[in-house]
């Protein structure tokens, strides 16, 4: 069976969890991690290959911890002459991608570590970041 | 004998290619090398900027005569409202304003995605924007309806008009509820999760001039990309002092400008359409002020660096919403600008919503136009108050 790949968003709740484990022990997937990040605030982001015969009821066993889980369909982009470096996407980036240079104060984004969570969008004021599907 | 410098002096220096010009973030460091006096001989004029949200924009805005000819009373751009309750085919576009159908935030939070600001902005992009008009019909004008296209280059006047601009100082935003708040001051976290805060500090136009010692009605300033002036103090002008716990002077707070300028002359860049997810549509503007430097005193505040410059800390959830004055304590911009702040011993993450970069741009494009000979100081006719009006608001008491 082809490999999904997903993206899970853990609450600070959830993220100590031994979510994984039950994923590979109850439902024999074969888990590949991509990405993973906690945030400050215990917010996680995991980006996985997931692939094996109960892949919907270990999506279902998921969902029911409460961890929603997105298909990765997406790629989040940075419309660099819209960006005005101004930062407010900063203090929501869980994993990184979008950081503050210092002393230069220049907003950088590296699309290696994003896990396409998409609070960017929500919280950049000039719509510079977008979705590439 | 320290120096004294008159207006007319410096701008025949401009003219000359002689004036020595360094931005507001250049001085700090030639005070520190060489002492005040020293630079305050040198240096004529100090060029600040500061670039993030200012609702209080719109623009002013004159159609031309269709034929026949039309009062408009209901004018929409881009489905964007306009106030048309003045000359017949002028009508004011406020920057936040939401299109009629827009559902604002009847599904909170919502997203805001266009407003008065982009309608600026897009008109200043050079886009062609759809007006639409209805009119009641008189005599003189007697068409009713029109719907046309129409460009910055179609209209006879467009000139940028903001009542309350360059705020001296803001709070830095914080959120001591347990869930999530959308503000003006950006998406806040429960539980102190983050702090926003929103000037350019030591590039900031007002906290380089806390006295209002050189600005004032007439001063030309950087707007938008073009040229533009102060023409009054902005609303809610309450220049002041800013203190922390020990009553000692930790910056200042409280005033703004109401600046003009041929919106003709701008440039997209510098006037950007925003948007605050659950709070309303705005514009990000460019502004850039000159400080001549006519004395040592005035050199004393334009060189004042972000350790000595402060914001006080605000919890959104509940102090600012039902206006309990006060505040959280105090923190320099040096620290908002590290990318954390302590606050009862807990490490907050912070981040700005005006940009520092372009502030030091716009800062740096002020320097060259002056250093040019492009730009000339503008003499205020007169000085806007100063924290020694004391001047305070008033609140709005329900009778
Ligand atoms: S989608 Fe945006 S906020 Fe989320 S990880 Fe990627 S860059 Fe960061
Ligand atoms: S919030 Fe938007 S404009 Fe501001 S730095 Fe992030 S991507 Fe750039």
């Amino acid at each position: 069976m082809a490999p999904h790949k997903i993206v899970l968003r853990f609450t600070s709740s959830t993220s100590d969890q031994p979510i994984i484990y039950h994923l590979v022990k109850d439902y024999d997937l074969v888990v590949n991690i991509l990405k993973a990040q906690i945030n400050p605030h215990l917010e996680g982001t995991l980006v996985l290959d997931l692939r094996g015969e109960k892949y919907e009821e270990g999506i279902e066993y998921l969902r029911n911890q409460g961890i929603s889980v997105h298909p990765l369909t997406q790629e989040v982009v940075r419309n660099n002459d819209r960006c005005t470096s101004c930062g407010a996407c900063t203090g929501h980036c869980p994993a990184g991608a979008l950081a503050m240079e210092r002393p230069s104060m220049e907003v950088q984004f590296d699309s290696d570590k994003c896990v396409v969570c998409l609070q960017c969008l929500k919280v950049c004021p000039v719509g510079a970041m977008e979705v590439r599907i | 004998m320290s120096v004294e410098r008159t207006y007319a002096e410096i701008n025949a220096r401009i003219k000359a290619g002689k004036a020595v010009v360094l931005t507001a973030e250049e001085v700090i460091g030639k005070v520190k090398e060489q002492g005040l006096t020293k630079t305050a001989a040198e240096v004529d004029v100090v060029t600040t900027g500061t670039f993030g949200p200012m609702c209080s924009s719109g623009a002013f805005l004159n159609f031309g005569h269709s034929s026949p000819r039309m009062r408009m009373t209901k004018v929409s751009l881009n489905n964007v409202p306009a106030y048309t309750g003045i000359a017949a085919v002028d009508a004011y576009i406020g920057a936040t304003e939401v299109p009629e159908d827009d559902p604002a935030n009847s599904n909170h939070p919502g997203e805001f995605r266009y407003g008065g600001g982009h309608v600026i902005e897009d008109l200043v992009a050079g886009k062609t924007v759809k007006l639409k008009a209805l009119s009641y019909g008189t005599d003189c004008y007697p068409r009713r309806e029109i719907e046309t296209n129409i460009t910055l280059n179609d209209l006879n006047e467009a000139t940028l008009f903001n009542p309350r601009n360059a705020y001296q100082n803001y709070n830095c935003a914080v959120n001591a509820s347990d869930r999530v708040i959308h503000t003006y001051m950006g998406t806040l976290k429960p539980r102190f999760g983050n702090a926003n805060y929103s000037t350019s500090g030591q590039l900031s136009p007002l906290m380089k001039d806390p006295n209002f010692a050189t600005i004032g009605i007439g001063t030309r300033i950087f707007l938008g990309g073009g040229i533009g002036y102060v023409v009054w103090n902005g609303t809610q002008h309450f220049p002041g002092w800013l203190k922390d716990q020990e009553g000692n002077v930790v910056g200042s707070a409280g005033g703004t400008l109401s600046v003009l300028g041929d919106l003709k002359q701008m440039k997209p860049q510098w006037l950007r359409g925003t948007r605050f997810q659950g709070y309303g549509a705005t514009l990000t503007v460019g502004l850039g002020v000159p400080i001549p430097i006519l004395n040592e005193e005035i050199l004393r505040f334009a060189a004042l660096s972000d350790e000595e410059l402060h914001a006080p800390v605000v919890d959104y959830s509940d102090a600012y919403p039902n206006r309990v004055g006060g505040n959280l304590g105090v923190v320099s911009y040096a620290q908002l600008k590290s990318g954390k702040i302590i606050l009862d011993g807990k490490e907050i993450p912070t981040a700005p919503l005006s940009s520092y970069p372009k502030a030091r741009e716009i800062a740096g494009q002020l320097k060259n136009w002056i250093e040019k000979g492009d730009f000339l100081l503008g003499e205020p006719v007169q000085l806007l108050p100063g924290p020694m009006a004391g001047l305070t608001g008033k609140p709005l008491e329900i009778k």
